[in-house]
C-alpha cells in the first residue's frame, strides 16, 4: 500500500539498540496501515486531519541555528531551572541549562540517553502510549523522532524546580514536520515537574507530532504542563500518556492557544491504588482555528480519584472540540471521578463539541460529570459597568475570571504567572477586535 | 441634583414604571417605600441603566446631564452609585482589582491619572475601616462566597471608595442582622456629603432609624402614592400599606 498521509522518514540509526529499531518498524507499518484518522473515527469525529496530508510536510531536515535572542521572548521563570531547548526537534546544548540537578537525576535529550542507557528508557519508550485513538499518530512519531527530553530519577528523588523544554518551530530554517518524542520515568516517590512549550519563531506551516510517555512508580509524583503556541498557519498533534502506580500523582495542565489545528491527546492510566489524577485544560481559539482536546482516564485500580476541568474560550469563527472519557473498570472500586468542561464563547459564530463521557464497570464508584457553553452573563457585565467599569473592559475583566481559576491549579507560581501573561494579551487582542461587543442584547 | 419627570419604564414588555415624579437636592435623603412589586426596585434599577429595562416615556435629569442618555458606566463615573440588593458574585476576581478598576475608570473618565496598586492600598486602607474589615476581605473574590452581610457591607465599601454623588441604596437592609445593619448605616452616615444625596430604597422602617430620610415617599403600583416628611415611615411601620394601596387603586 502507498501511504498517502505525510510521508515518513527512514530510520537510519544505526547506533540505536535493537529494540528501538524494532519499535520503529512497527510504528512505520502501523501507520502505513492506518494513515491518519478521519472524521469517520469516532475518536476524531469532529475533528478533520486532511489538511495536514494535503499539506505534504515531509520531515525537517534542517534544525536551523537559533540564537539566545530567538529563545529570550519564550522563557519565564527563573535563569536556573533546568532547560532544554530543540529547533526543529534538534537539541540545542548551548541554549540548554543542565546544572544543579540531583545526583542521580537524567535529565537531558533522549537520543543521547539511547546511545549512553537505553535500559533506563526501555520499560517506558513505546510500551506506554497504546491508546488506539492515537495509534497512527504514534506510529508516525515514533518511525520518524530524531530526539526529545528524557527525564529519569531513581526513587526518592526530586527536582523540586519546573524542567522547562523548549521547542521552537523555526519555519525560517525549513518548512516541514517534527516528532519529538519524550519519555518520563519516575522512581518510587521521585518527583518531577516539566513544562513543553511549543513555540513559532515565525508564522508559517509545519507540523508538530510529539508524543511524551510518562511511567509514574509508587508515590511518585509528575506536574506536566504543556503549552501550545505555535504559528496560526501550523499543525500540532500530541499524545501524553501516563501510567501511575499505587499511591502516584499525576497533575497535567494543558494550555492550546497556537495553531491552525490542534489536537492534544491527555491519556493516563491509574494502576496502582490509591493513585490520584488531576488534569486541567485550557484553549483559546480566534479566527478560524481548530482546537481538540481527548482525555481519557482509565481507573484500573480501586480507591484512585481523578479531577478534571478543561474551559474553553472562542472567537471568531473558532471551533473548539472536548472529548474527556472517564473509563472505570470492574476492579476499580471506590472510584471518586469529576469532570467538568466549560466554554465561553464570544462570537456568535464560534462552535463547540464537546462530549465528556463515563463508562462505569464497578458498582461502588462516586463520578459526575457535566459540561457547559455560553456566552457572558448580563447580570455581571452590568454590576461591573454600574461601578464604572466600561463594558468592554468588563467583558475582557469577565472572561479572565471565567478561565483564571483553572489556572490556578498549575503548582508552579511563575509558570502561572507566564500563562496568564499569555491569557491577558490574547484577551486584549480580542478586545480590539471588538469581541463580544457587538452581541445583540448588548446595550 | 435629580429630576425625575413622569418616568415610565417596562420589563419584557410589562409596564412596571407608570409616571414617576421626584425631585432630590444635595444633602437630601429620601427614602422609597412600597409593598412588594410596586416597582422601586425597579427605579434603582432604571436609574443606574440597567439593559433589562426599557425606559418609554419621561426624562431624568442629573445634575444638568440627561442621565437615560448615559451608559451605566458614564452614570457611575458621574457620581451615581446604585447599592445592589443583590450583589454580584464574581468568582476568579479578586475585590482589591475590582476595586481598583472601578476607581480608575472613574478617575479616567475625569482626565486623572491612574492610581498604582500600592497608593490604592493606602485608599482603601481608610475605607476598610468603615466597614470594620481587615485587608484580607481584599484577596478574596469579589462577593463570591459571601454570607448575606458581607455582600452588602461589600457594596458599601464599594460606595466608600467611588465616592458618588447621588447613592441608590436597594433593598440594603435586607437580610441583615441588626450588628450587619448598623454596620452599614453607619458606613452610608459618614459618606454623606453637602453635596451628595442618598435614596434610600426599602420595605421597612427598621433602616430609616439609623438612617434618617428628609423625605419619604410611597410607591404602589409604580406611582408615587404619598409624599411626606420621616414620620410617614412609622406611620407606614403601624399601619401597613394597604390603606395607601387601596388609593391608588381608586385613582387608577
Amino acid at each position: 500500500m502507498t501511504v498517502t498521509g505525510t510521508p515518513v522518514a527512514p530510520a537510519p540509526r544505526a547506533a540505536e539498540p535493537g529494540w528501538v529499531a524494532e519499535l520503529r518498524r512497527e510504528g512505520a507499518a502501523r501507520f502505513e496501515g492506518l494513515r491518519l484518522p478521519t472524521p469517520r473515527d469516532e475518536d476524531w469525529r469532529f475533528t478533520d486531519l486532511s489538511p495536514i496530508t494535503k499539506a505534504e510536510l515531509g520531515p525537517v531536515r534542517a534544525p536551523g541555528a537559533l540564537t539566545a535572542a530567538d529563545i529570550a521572548p519564550f522563557l519565564f521563570g527563573r535563569a536556573e531551572w533546568p532547560r532544554l531547548v530543540f529547533a526543529n526537534g534538534r537539541f540545542q546544548p548551548a541554549l540548554s541549562q543542565l546544572a544543579g540537578l540531583p545526583a542521580g537525576a537524567r535529565v537531558g535529550p533522549l537520543a543521547r540517553l539511547l546511545l549512553d542507557a537505553p535500559d533506563l528508557v526501555e520499560g517506558t519508550l513505546g510500551k506506554l502510549a497504546v491508546q488506539p485513538a492515537a495509534a497512527a499518530l504514534v506510529g508516525q512519531n515514533v518511525s520518524a523522532f530524531v530526539d526529545g527530553y528524557a527525564i529519569v530519577l531513581p526513587a526518592g528523588t526530586a527536582v523540586d524546580t519546573p524542567i522547562h523544554v523548549l521547542f521552537v518551530a523555526d519555519s525560517r530554517a525549513a518548512r516541514g514536520a517534527v516528532y519529538p518524542r519524550n519519555v518520563v520515568v519516575l522512581g518510587a516517590n521521585a518527583v518531577a515537574s516539566v513544562v513543553e512549550s511549543y513555540v513559532a519563531l515565525a508564522e508559517g506551516v509545519a507540523l508538530t507530532n510529539t508524543v511524551t510517555e510518562a511511567n509514574l512508580a509508587a508515590g511518585a509524583r509528575f506536574d506536566h504542563c504543556k503549552i501550545q503556541r505555535e504559528s496560526t498557519q501550523a499543525f500540532h498533534l500530541a499524545t501524553l500518556e501516563v501510567r501511575q502506580e499505587k499511591d502516584s500523582y499525576l497533575n497535567s495542565f494543558s494550555f492550546a492557544q497556537g495553531a491552525a489545528l490542534s489536537r492534544t491527546n491527555i491519556y493516563t492510566t491509574l494502576a496502582g491504588p490509591g493513585a490520584h489524577a488531576t488534569l486541567y485544560g485550557l484553549y483559546l481559539g480566534e479566527g478560524r482555528q481548530h482546537v481538540d482536546h481527548q482525555t481519557r482516564i482509565e481507573h484500573a485500580a480501586p480507591n484512585c480519584t481523578s479531577w478534571e476541568v478543561y474551559k474553553g474560550i472562542l472567537d471568531g469563527h473558532a471551533h473548539g472540540v472536548f472529548n474527556g472519557k472517564v473509563y472505570v473498570h470492574p476492579v476499580a472500586q471506590k472510584t471518586d471521578g469529576k469532570q467538568t468542561n466549560k466554554n465561553l464563547l464570544l462570537s456568535e459564530t464560534a462552535k463547540v463539541d464537546t462530549k465528556p463521557q463515563l463508562e462505569i464497570f464497578a458498582d461502588d464508584v462516586k463520578c459526575t460529570h457535566g459540561a457547559t457553553v455560553g456566552s457572558l452573563n448580563d447580570v455581571p457585565l452590568f454590576y461591573c459597568r454600574s461601578r464604572g467599569i466600561p463594558e468592554a473592559e468588563a467583558r475582557t475583566l469577565l472572561t479572565y475570571a471565567f478561565a483564571a481559576d483553572v489556572l490556578e491549579e498549575i503548582r508552579s507560581r511563575p509558570v502561572v504567572d507566564h500563562l496568564e501573561d499569555l491569557m491577558r494579551e490574547w484577551l486584549l487582542k480580542a478586545g480590539q477586535r471588538g469581541s463580544g461587543a457587538a452581541r445583540p442584547g448588548a446595550a | 441634583m435629580l429630576e425625575i419627570k413622569n418616568l415610565t419604564a417596562t420589563a419584557g414588555g410589562t409596564e412596571i414604571l407608570r409616571g414617576i415624579t421626584l425631585t432630590v437636592n444635595a444633602g437630601e435623603v429620601h427614602a422609597i417605600m412600597g409593598p412588594n412589586g410596586s416597582g422601586k426596585s425597579t427605579l434603582a434599577q432604571v436609574l443606574a441603566g440597567h439593559p433589562a429595562y426599557e425606559v418609554t416615556g419621561g426624562s431624568v435629569t442629573y445634575k444638568g446631564q440627561d442621565l437615560l442618555d448615559m451608559e451605566p458606566e458614564a452614570r457611575a463615573q458621574a457620581g451615581v452609585f446604585l447599592a445592589f440588593q443583590y450583589p454580584v458574585e464574581i468568582p476568579g476576581v479578586t475585590n482589591a482589582y475590582f476595586l481598583r478598576a472601578a476607581y480608575n475608570a472613574k478617575r479616567a473618565a475625569h482626565g486623572l491619572e491612574e492610581l498604582d496598586p500600592m497608593d490604592f492600598l493606602d485608599l482603601l486602607e481608610e475605607k476598610l475601616k468603615l466597614v470594620e474589615w481587615g485587608p484580607e476581605i481584599m484577596s478574596r473574590a469579589v462577593n463570591a462566597g459571601f454570607s448575606g452581610g458581607e455582600k452588602k457591607r461589600n457594596e458599601i465599601l464599594q460606595m466608600a471608595v467611588l465616592e458618588p454623588t447621588l447613592a441608590i441604596l436597594d433593598e440594603t437592609d435586607s437580610g441583615l442582622d441588626i450588628d450587619a445593619l448598623k454596620i452599614v448605616a453607619d458606613g452610608v452616615n459618614a459618606l454623606r456629603r453637602p453635596d451628595s444625596a442618598t435614596i434610600v430604597v426599602t420595605h421597612y422602617q427598621r433602616l430609616l432609624n439609623h438612617i434618617v430620610p428628609d423625605y419619604v415617599h410611597v410607591l404602589a403600583g409604580g406611582r408615587i402614592v404619598k409624599s411626606g416628611g420621616k414620620e410617614l415611615a412609622f406611620e407606614l411601620e403601624e399601619r401597613g400599606y394597604e390603606w395607601l394601596t387601596e388609593t391608588a387603586g381608586a385613582v387608577a
